[in-house]
């Protein structure tokens, strides 16, 4: 247990555009010099808004760099899966391939992450699967943000009778588990697609966009510059829009963020659960849900897709940690 | 007090009943036609399909089966399933194993959860903050259903410690590994929900000022720091309980544990209208149930919120 009497484990404010994380790793002189330096450049750039404020604190995170080089090589992977390997994911030989074991010596070749259950190459199937993955968790989130976000906007701006009803809305939305709702909803599609999840998750899931954005717009509403541009006649849309969207999107962005990878995760657990996606989608659910027959005598058919789900969805939380750490102000 | 609790009740209805609405549409309006299953591939003899979709009102229209279904609930009967079963009969076998499947993992995701949460969020950037962040890092990632793989092989199969599925669902320590698997991905968020919520409050002037007293750190941390630190901690765990329970689809399913969300699948499966609405319905109420709970403890644990 730290001593809560001892000065420095009150921690005061980390220094401005020092990250959390790296001030954390920081010690004794090395602060001392850092504070001045960052005194000086905050002279030098004294007016930066929040977003370039965050962009220069993200810059600097390692934590942000990984992240974002893995989803790039993930949205690389769902756009051109053909470059990082020339094996067929759904070219099957039962005769030679069942459950062929990984072999390293084949690298990046067909047989690298060993063959599946159909005799089909895994390392293949985990590159294309990429692709369910990527576009499930980029649509969703983007007609979740532009859905709820509207919702929000509309709800929070003019309040009164219009709030109330679509803050009931979302209190109805809200009570219905998202993993559950995807179920009973995708249970209804008779061939279901990629887009068949995107429609469903993103029915269910707007509500939480539509939540963050109500409580910022709210907030936002109050300040001088608003009143200020409806004295200078400026119509609700500019106010909308142009003064109270670019100073209550943060939170929206940090929430809509993480969510993203919660995404991937719900379209992997209902492929899974065999109400997600079908074949012939390629998709990482599926293909563990397939390799769990056959974990006993071939754990690699189940690991390697497990991997790529994981450190997909790792990725986008990381991104959002990073994202969410850089423009709240008050973790800084 | 009262006045607050009667207001938020109220407000509670019109929400209970949209979402009931909601699932009841999203049942029985949704393309599928849950008489013709039950014949499988045999041609269905039309009176006989007549004969049961009057008994069940699925010959009425969407509203006045609502109506109707509705108003036997107000009466305690949830209805029938399409296998003849009363679906309240159904829910009191599963229930009690999903309540004491849910109960435990909530029991384990606040204890630990709290405790890793404590001890990374006083000592920022330590040796422990890190691991515990990488650690909730991971388990946030890696998907309920690979995590329920992975236990079920190290634990059961390696180590031999359990069965690799439930043959007992009445067992509390069979459930025990399951509950685990289930409370995983909120104690993560418990965690770091904690750690970031005492990480600010350790710098509030009555932090400050309860140190200055003179004031033991026990008595610092448990009353002043813990006490201000656990509301976003208890808005999440709040609405975390039914969460548990739909989220024991996947876990019931690879345990082999005969819960609700067992019962829950197969009913999605099989178009079991009845069954699914059912047991939404109960889950949705727990729901409610659940934050407002939560709005009232937030007076007890912060003494500036006041609920005249």
């Amino acid at each position: 247990m730290p001593d809560i009497h001892d000065e420095n484990s009150y921690e005061p404010h980390p220094k401005p555009g020092v990250s959390r994380l790296d001030y954390a790793g920081e010690q004794g002189m090395a602060v001392e010099q850092e504070t001045l330096v960052e005194a000086d450049v905050i002279k030098r750039e004294e007016a930066r808004s929040l977003w370039g404020d965050a962009w220069r604190d993200l810059r600097r995170r390692p934590i942000f760099l990984i992240s974002a080089v893995l989803i790039l090589l993930l949205v690389v992977m769902a756009v051109f899966p053909w470059a990082f390997t020339d094996a067929d994911p759904r070219r099957a030989d039962l005769v030679h391939d069942y459950l062929r074991r990984p072999d390293w010596a084949d690298f990046f070749g067909a047989g690298w992450f060993g063959y599946d259950g159909q005799g089909r190459s895994i390392y293949a199937r985990v590159v294309y699967g990429a692709r369910a993955s990527i576009t499930v968790g980029i649509c969703v989130t983007a007609a979740v943000t532009l859905l709820g976000g509207l919702a929000g906007m509309v709800a929070g701006y003019f309040g009164g009778g219009v709030d109330a009803v679509i803050s009931r809305i979302v209190d109805i939305f809200f009570g219905i588990p998202l993993l559950l709702g995807a179920l009973v909803l995708l249970n209804a599609f008779a061939t279901r697609t990629v887009w068949s999840v995107v429609i469903a998750l993103a029915f269910l899931g707007w509500t939480q966009i539509a939540r963050v954005m109500r409580g910022a717009v709210l907030t936002v509403k109050q300040s001088d510059y608003v009143v200020a541009g409806r004295a200078l006649g400026a119509g609700t849309g500019r106010l909308m829009f142009r003064h109270i969207l670019p100073n209550a999107v943060a939170p929206v962005i940090v929430v809509a963020t993480i969510a993203l990878g919660g995404y991937i995760a719900t379209e992997a657990t209902l492929s899974f659960l065999g109400i997600g996606l079908q074949d012939p989608t390629i998709s990482w659910g599926i293909d563990i849900s397939s390799a769990q027959k056959v974990i006993r005598t071939a754990p690699f058919a189940l690991f390697f897709p497990a991997a790529a789900l994981s450190v997909t969805v790792l990725a986008f939380i990381m991104l959002g940690d990073a994202v969410r750490d850089a423009l709240d102000p008050k973790l800084r | 007090m009262g006045s607050y609790v009667l207001r938020r009740v109220l407000q509670m209805i019109p929400v209970f009943f949209g979402t009931t609405l909601l699932i009841f549409l999203m049942v029985y309006t949704l393309p599928g036609d849950p008489v013709a299953a039950l014949f499988g591939d045999k041609a269905a003899d039309p009176a006989v399909v007549a004969n049961l979709k009057h008994k069940y009102y699925l010959d009425q229209p969407i509203w006045k089966q609502y109506l109707h279904y509705m108003g036997n609930l107000f009466q305690g009967d949830f209805g029938t399933s399409f296998t003849g079963r009363p679906v309240t009969d159904i829910m009191a076998n599963a229930f009690p194993v999903t309540i004491r499947l849910a109960l435990m993992a909530f029991a384990f995701e606040l204890v630990l959860g709290l405790c890793l949460g404590v001890v990374s969020g006083l000592k920022r950037g330590s040796v422990q903050d890190t691991l515990v962040l990488i650690l909730t890092l991971l388990v946030i990632s890696i998907p309920v259903f690979v995590l329920a793989y992975i236990a079920q092989t190290v634990f059961a199969t390696n180590l031999g410690w359990v069965t690799p599925t439930v043959q007992d669902s009445r067992d509390l320590s069979q459930l025990l590994l399951p509950a685990i698997v289930l409370g995983s991905l909120s104690l993560a968020y418990v965690a770091r929900l904690a750690r970031t919520s005492i990480g600010e409050n350790l710098r509030a002037d009555y932090m400050r000022t309860a140190v200055a007293k003179g004031l033991p750190r026990r008595t610092i941390i448990s009353r002043h720091l813990l006490r201000n630190s656990l509301i976003p901690v208890v808005t999440f765990l709040g609405t975390d309980l039914g969460a548990l329970m739909s989220g024991a689809i996947v876990t019931e399913g690879i345990f082999n544990v005969q819960g609700i969300g067992n019962v829950l699948y197969r009913a999605i499966n099989q178009k079991e209208g009845p069954t699914v609405v059912g047991i939404v319905t109960v889950l949705v109420i727990v729901y409610l149930v659940a934050s407002l709970l939560v709005d009232l403890l937030y007076a007890v644990l912060d003494p500036r919120i006041r609920y005249a």
